[in-house]
C-alpha cells in the first residue's frame, strides 16, 4: 500500500483509525484473559480477540508488515508452547504428588493450587489459540491466487 | 412449571425471542438460495452474530462471547481469504438434483419433530439435562474452586482434560493447515531444497503476477496433478 | 397453547438444523457445502443452549453475597484456607432457601469446546478447498467428478487451465 503522496492517500483515514484501535484491541484482549475467572471470558475468547488485532494490523498496513512485526518463526514456537503449557501445568501437578491435571497439589493449599493452575492453563490456552488463528491466516493470505484480480 | 416459563417473560421479551428467531430463519433461507460467494459468506458471518445474540437472550453469556468472536469473526475472516483463492460465484443447481436431499432433509426432519413432544419445556428448572451434574458443579464450585463464573471453572477444572484435548486439536488443525498451504503460502508447489542443492529449476512467487509453470504434465497419463506432483517432472 | 410455546424453540432450531444439512447435500460448491456445515453446527449449538436454559435464571457466574467482604480481591498476603472461609468471599448458591437460580453451566462448557473446533475443522476445510482448486481449477464439485472419472477410466487428463484451454507441454 503504497500511494503516490500522503494527501491522496485514499487509506489515510484507516490507517490513523487502525493505529489507535489496535492497541486498545490488544489491551481488551488481556482484559478478557485475567478477567475469564470472574465474568465471561477466558482463555479461547482472548486468543480469538488478540489473533483479530494482529489481522487487522495485516489488513491495514499489509501482510510483509504484519510479517516484520510478528514473525512466522515466532508463531510455529507459539503453537507448541502453548499445549506445552497445558500439558506442563499437568504433568508439575502430577509431579508434585497428585494427579494428572489435579491442580490442587501445585500450591499449599487447594483452593490456591486451583487458582495457579486455572491461570497456568488459561496462558497456555492464549498462546496457542492466538498463534494457530495467525498461523492459519498468514497461510491463506500468502498464498498466490491463480487468477488475478482483473479477470474476475 | 410452564404457567410460570410464559407469564413470567414480559411482552418486550417475547418480541425479541421471536424476532431473533425469525432472523435466523430468514438468513438461513437466504444462504440456500444465493448464488454469490461473497455474499453466502457475509450472510453466514450474520447468522453467526444473530445466534450470538439468542445465546444472549438464553443467559449463556460465555457461549455468546465466543460464538460472536469465532462464529462471526475470524470464521468469516478465514472464509473471505479461502473464498479470495477460489471462485466468486457458484453455478446453480439443476432443479431434478434437489429432490433427493430435499426429501432426505424432510424424512429426517420429520422424523425429529416427532421426538419433540418428549423434550423438556423451555426454561424447566428440573429437567434431567439440568439436575443432575450441572447442579453439581453449581454447587461445589464456591468451596472447591473458589472462582465466580461457573463456566470458567467446569472448563478449566472440572472438566480439563476435555479442554486440554481442545487445545490439542486447535494445534492439529494449525498443524494441518500449515502442512497444506505453507506458513508462507509455497508448500506443496516448489520442491525444498537438499544440502542446498535445489531439486527444481522453479522458484516460488515473489509476488509477480507470472503464473508458476508446467503445472500439469501431459505426457505421461499416470503422472496425476497431485500434491507430490513435482516428484517426477522432467525438466 | 402452553404446549406448543413451550415447544416453538426446537421446532424453529430443527428448522435451522435441516437447512443447514440441506445446503451440505445439495449445493455442489465446496465453499457453500462448508457454510452449510457450519449453519449446521451452530444450529445444533443454539439446540443446546435451548436446552440449558432455566426459566428466570441468571448466567452461570456466582453473584457475591452482599453482606460478604470482597474476600480474595484484595489478596495482599497468604491467606490461610480457613481464614479465607472466615472472613471470605460467600456466594449465593441455589438451592434451599435461596431464591437465586442460574442456568445450567454443563452445556455451556460443552458447546464452547465445539465451537472452537467447528473453527478448526473449517480451516482446513477450507485448506484443502484451496489446494483442490489449484490442481482442478475449480470448486464445483461435478467438474471435479467428472475430471477424476475421465482420468480414471479413460486415462484423458482434462483438468488443467480451463479460461484459456491450452496445454502446458513440457
Amino acid at each position: 500500500m503504497t500511494p503516490e503522496s500522503p494527501v491522496s492517500d485514499p487509506h489515510v483515514l484507516l490507517r490513523v483509525i487502525a493505529k489507535f484501535l489496535i492497541p486498545l484491541i490488544a489491551l481488551f484482549a488481556f482484559y478478557v484473559q485475567f478477567h475469564g475467572d470472574y465474568g465471561p471470558g477466558g482463555g479461547f475468547q482472548a486468543g480469538v480477540i488478540l489473533a483479530v488485532s494482529i489481522i487487522l494490523y495485516a489488513l491495514i498496513f499489509g501482510l510483509d508488515e504484519a510479517k516484520r512485526a510478528f514473525p512466522p518463526a515466532l508463531i510455529r514456537i507459539g503453537m507448541s508452547l502453548g499445549v506445552l503449557l497445558y500439558g506442563g501445568t499437568g504433568v508439575v501437578a502430577w509431579m508434585l504428588g497428585g494427579e494428572f491435571l489435579n491442580y490442587s497439589a501445585l500450591a499449599h493449599d487447594a483452593i490456591h493450587g486451583q487458582h495457579w493452575g486455572i491461570l497456568a492453563i488459561e496462558l497456555g490456552v492464549l498462546t496457542t489459540v492466538t498463534s494457530v488463528m495467525l498461523a492459519i491466516f498468514y497461510a491463506f493470505g500468502s498464498r498466490q491466487p491463480d487468477i488475478e484480480d482483473g479477470e474476475w | 412449571m410452564i404457567q410460570a416459563a410464559t407469564t413470567s417473560s414480559h411482552i418486550s421479551t417475547i418480541f425479541l425471542d421471536f424476532g431473533l428467531l425469525a432472523l435466523l430463519v430468514i438468513v438461513a433461507f437466504a444462504i440456500v438460495r444465493m448464488r454469490s460467494l461473497f455474499a453466502i459468506v457475509m450472510l453466514q458471518g450474520v447468522y453467526s452474530l444473530v445466534a450470538a445474540a439468542w445465546f444472549v437472550t438464553l443467559d449463556a453469556v460465555d457461549v455468546a462471547f465466543t460464538e460472536a468472536a469465532v462464529g462471526a469473526g475470524i470464521s468469516t475472516v478465514l472464509m473471505l481469504a479461502a473464498m479470495l483463492l477460489a471462485d466468486r460465484e457458484s453455478t446453480p443447481i439443476a432443479m431434478k438434483r434437489q429432490w433427493g436431499p430435499l426429501a432426505v432433509v424432510l424424512i429426517a426432519g420429520v422424523a425429529m419433530l416427532y421426538a419433540v413432544p418428549d423434550l423438556p419445556a423451555y426454561g424447566d428448572a428440573n429437567s434431567p439435562a439440568n439436575s443432575y451434574v450441572g447442579t453439581d458443579y453449581l454447587a461445589k464450585t464456591a468451596t472447591e474452586v473458589d472462582v465466580p463464573n461457573v463456566v470458567t471453572a467446569v472448563l478449566a477444572s472440572y472438566r480439563g482434560y476435555d479442554t486440554f484435548g481442545e487445545a490439542v486439536v486447535i494445534f492439529a488443525a494449525g498443524l494441518g493447515v500449515l502442512l497444506l498451504l505453507g506458513l508462507n503460502g509455497n508448500a506443496g508447489r516448489y520442491r525444498a531444497e537438499v544440502d542446498g542443492h535445489k531439486l527444481s529449476p522453479e522458484h516460488a512467487p515473489s509476488g509477480s503476477t507470472d503464473k508458476p509453470a508446467a503445472k500439469h504434465s501431459s505426457e505421461d497419463a499416470a503422472h496425476r496433478p497431485s500434491i507430490t506432483q513435482f516428484e517426477g517432472d522432467s525438466s | 397453547m402452553d404446549g406448543l410455546l413451550s415447544h416453538v424453540n426446537y421446532v424453529v432450531v430443527i428448522i435451522l438444523m435441516m437447512t443447514g444439512l440441506y445446503v451440505v447435500f445439495a449445493s455442489r460448491n465446496l465453499i457453500k457445502k462448508l457454510v452449510g456445515l457450519s449453519v449446521f453446527q451452530t444450529s445444533v449449538f443454539l439446540f443446546y443452549i435451548t436446552l440449558a436454559k432455566v426459566a428466570g435464571g441468571q448466567p452461570p457466574i456466582l453473584i457475591k453475597d452482599k453482606g460478604s467482604p470482597t474476600g480474595y480481591d484484595d489478596h495482599s498476603a497468604y491467606v490461610d484456607t480457613v481464614e479465607l472461609a472466615a472472613s471470605g468471599a460467600t456466594y449465593i448458591l441455589p438451592g434451599q432457601g435461596s431464591d437465586v437460580l442460574y442456568s445450567n453451566p454443563l452445556p455451556h462448557v460443552l458447546i464452547l469446546t465445539a465451537i472452537v473446533v467447528g473453527v478448526a475443522t473449517l480451516a482446513i476445510g477450507l485448506a484443502l478447498t484451496v489446494r483442490i482448486r489449484e490442481v482442478y481449477q475449480t470448486i464445483e464439485m461435478d467438474t471435479i467428478e467428472s475430471d477424476d472419472f475421465h482420468y480414471n477410466l479413460e486415462g484423458i487428463d482434462t483438468s488443467g487451465p480451463r479460461f484459456d484451454r491450452v496445454r502446458d507441454t513440457t
